[in-house]
């Protein structure tokens, strides 16, 4: 997928994470902050990568601001924004595909 | 050198005799040597020791330059008056190289991080730190390594001289003009005035700051004025809203509840649960609960409380005007009901932080304690507590009483939820250990209760009225496959603070931490 536009999912509130993706050059620019960063912050960086990944999203600026997000919220705020980002969270999303 | 925890100790530290923790009653039998202040004779007589100002007061008491000066934490986060001294005494007299001792520090105290980065506040002795202060101290601001103690660790600690205490200053609700002061009548009432006790007793010069004058004598006195040298009247001493709170009010969380009603469950399966024993209970949401499951259980055998002692609130003021518990007695108060009830219940009595809880004493409180019931930030699978550093490694919390109750009552009960956020409260390994695991023997999560193999009795006790309970390895795992295995925590080598065990020994050592780059 790409991201066309900028796009958000998620709250700042206790146990969830606030997403933003911008179309951007090359690569994923991925900036992250974390109110458990020095214990998760790897872990939680490796899940929205690896989340990116399974949406084939090659490009942009991915921001994350994790409020002790579990890492099933964090993936879902990922692929919520990103779905967002290109007008296709209303309908025809993959269930079962690229979410699963 | 590692110490008895397991906790690798830096040989730098242990000099003068400093010892690494070795076990719990290690120092029972030995002596100690008391230090004594020198302190000035008022032979001739005075009608007053009004002074205009704090300015004028540290004057009159030769405050200078690397000087300590201590507070006390009875008006909590509402507290005004450390700030408005070493204010003065940095920005008006222009002191350095100042330590301050406080029973504890917290938010209100922010204003301090800027001294401490300056450098003008070279040293910081205290139970809690929290807010601006905890993390400057945690990023290595500070001179020299803060000093954690408890409670009952820290009037030890004054009466070995260990902490040697130039003026004392004591936020006084009520004070007469000659410095008899007392924790209520006042327009910033704080009730029980305990942790103040031991630093008139044993500072060189005593201050004492109050919004509210009272005639003199002002009886009963829970700071004296035969250890006043000068009595300060300000516009006001704190923010009575943060001094204490309306009511603390019992939890109406299901999830506080349920663990509860199986505190209150596991006191009833034991022994100890009987006519005339002795209880005390923290104020988080679960532990002050526990009081309301308790009563019930009291009712249905036909038994009283004989006493409870601690940081008291409205529920506990409420059994002793019912008459389900014999005497409170009082080291501080957290509510406007405890507040109001001190000295004016029949029973309720205020006592000092080492009547309370000082280890070095001829027995303090806590040694006669049945029952305690406290929180916890981390529990690891060796029952050791952490209560003072976040699980980010950095300084937020307070050892309190914790360790001294844990250590001197018959069953100690940690009641916390298996997870906080993403934090699992049941970990491998905890961050700082503020109570040894040796102290600490029943565990109630929202997701099974675990005792401490130490304590087959008590196994015993829960396997025959058939209160299940789990490992508290399996408590773990449970918590690490909800949150996921959190990575170590990486740290310099500088240490930033030492956690006294409450004998004196080192338990523990906070580092500076190296924050994860993302």
């Amino acid at each position: 997928m790409e991201i066309k536009k900028a796009a958000m999912a998620g709250t700042l509130e206790s146990s969830d994470a606030q997403v933003t993706v911008e179309p951007g050059g090359e690569g994923i620019e991925l900036s992250l902050q974390s109110s458990v960063m020095n214990q998760y912050g790897r872990q939680i960086k490796e899940t929205v990568l690896e989340t990116l990944e399974r949406l084939d999203v090659k490009s942009g600026r991915v921001t994350v601001v994790d409020k002790g997000a579990l890492d099933c919220t964090l993936k879902a705020r990922v692929e919520c924004a990103v779905f967002r980002s290109c007008d296709e969270s209303q309908a025809n999303i993959p269930w079962g595909g690229a979410i699963r | 050198m590692r110490n008895a925890v397991g906790r690798d100790i830096p040989d730098s530290l242990l000099v003068n005799g400093r010892e690494v923790y070795q076990g719990k009653n290690y120092m029972d039998g030995k002596y100690i040597q008391k230090a004594s202040p020198r302190t000035k004779r008022y032979e001739t007589p005075r009608e007053s020791k009004i002074v205009d100002s704090i300015a004028q007061a540290l004057k009159d008491c030769g405050a200078k330059s690397g000087m300590t000066f201590s507070f006390h934490h009875h008006l909590r986060n509402g507290d005004y008056v450390v700030n408005m001294v070493m204010q003065t005494a940095i920005e008006d007299l222009g002191l350095e190289d100042l330590t301050i001792a406080a029973s504890s520090l917290g938010e209100a105290h922010d204003p301090i991080a800027e001294y401490i980065e300056q450098g003008k506040v070279v040293g910081i002795q205290t139970s809690g730190i929290r807010g601006r202060m905890g993390e400057v101290v945690s990023n290595g601001k500070l001179k020299t390594p803060a000093i954690i103690r408890s409670h009952g660790g820290r009037p030890r600690a004054i009466e070995a001289g260990e902490v040697h205490i130039d003026i004392a200053f004591i936020a006084a609700p009520t004070s007469d003009c000659v410095g008899n002061c007392r924790g209520i009548g006042g327009k910033s009432n704080c009730g029980s005035m305990g942790y103040a006790m031991t630093d008139a007793k044993y500072a060189d010069h005593v201050v004492v700051i109050t919004d509210c004058l009272v005639d003199f004598p002002n009886m009963p006195a829970s700071v004296e004025a035969i250890d006043v040298d000068a009595v300060v009247v300000v516009d006001s001493i704190g923010n009575p809203k943060k001094i204490a709170s309306a009511a603390a009010r019992i939890s109406q969380n299901p999830r506080d509840l349920m663990m509860a009603e199986n505190v209150a469950k596991v006191i009833a399966s034991t022994p100890y649960f009987k006519e005339g024993f002795s209880f005390q209970t923290g104020v988080g949401g679960p532990s002050l609960a526990a009081n309301l499951f308790l009563e019930k259980y009291m009712d249905e055998r036909g038994i009283k409380m004989g006493w409870a002692i601690g940081g008291i609130c409205g529920p506990m003021v409420e059994l002793l005007k019912k008459g389900k518990v014999g005497k409170v007695i009082d080291v501080q108060d957290f509510d406007l009901d405890a507040v109001n009830s001190i000295n004016q219940t029949p029973n309720h009595f205020e006592m000092s932080a080492s009547q309370y809880a000082n280890p070095a004493n001829k027995g303090a409180f806590v040694n006669k304690l049945d029952f305690v019931v406290l929180a916890a930030l981390e529990i690891d699978t060796g029952f050791n507590v952490n209560v003072l550093t976040g699980s980010d490694g950095v300084l937020r919390g307070a050892p309190g009483g914790h360790p001294d109750t844990a250590a001197g009552s018959k069953v100690c009960i940690i009641v916390t939820p298996l997870t906080r956020g993403r934090m699992a409260t049941v970990c491998e390994h905890v961050v700082t250990v503020t109570t040894p695991g040796d102290c600490v023997d029943v565990l109630v999560t929202d997701y099974g209760i675990a005792v401490n193999p130490l304590r087959p009795d008590l196994i015993e006790c829960l396997d025959k009225v058939g209160i299940p309970h789990v490992s508290i390895e399996s408590l773990k795992e449970k918590a690490y496959s909800l949150v996921g295995r959190p990575d170590d925590l990486e740290w310099e080598d500088k240490v930033v603070a030492i956690l006294e065990a409450r004998d004196g020994t080192i338990l523990d050592v906070i580092r500076k931490i190296k924050p994860y780059q993302a």
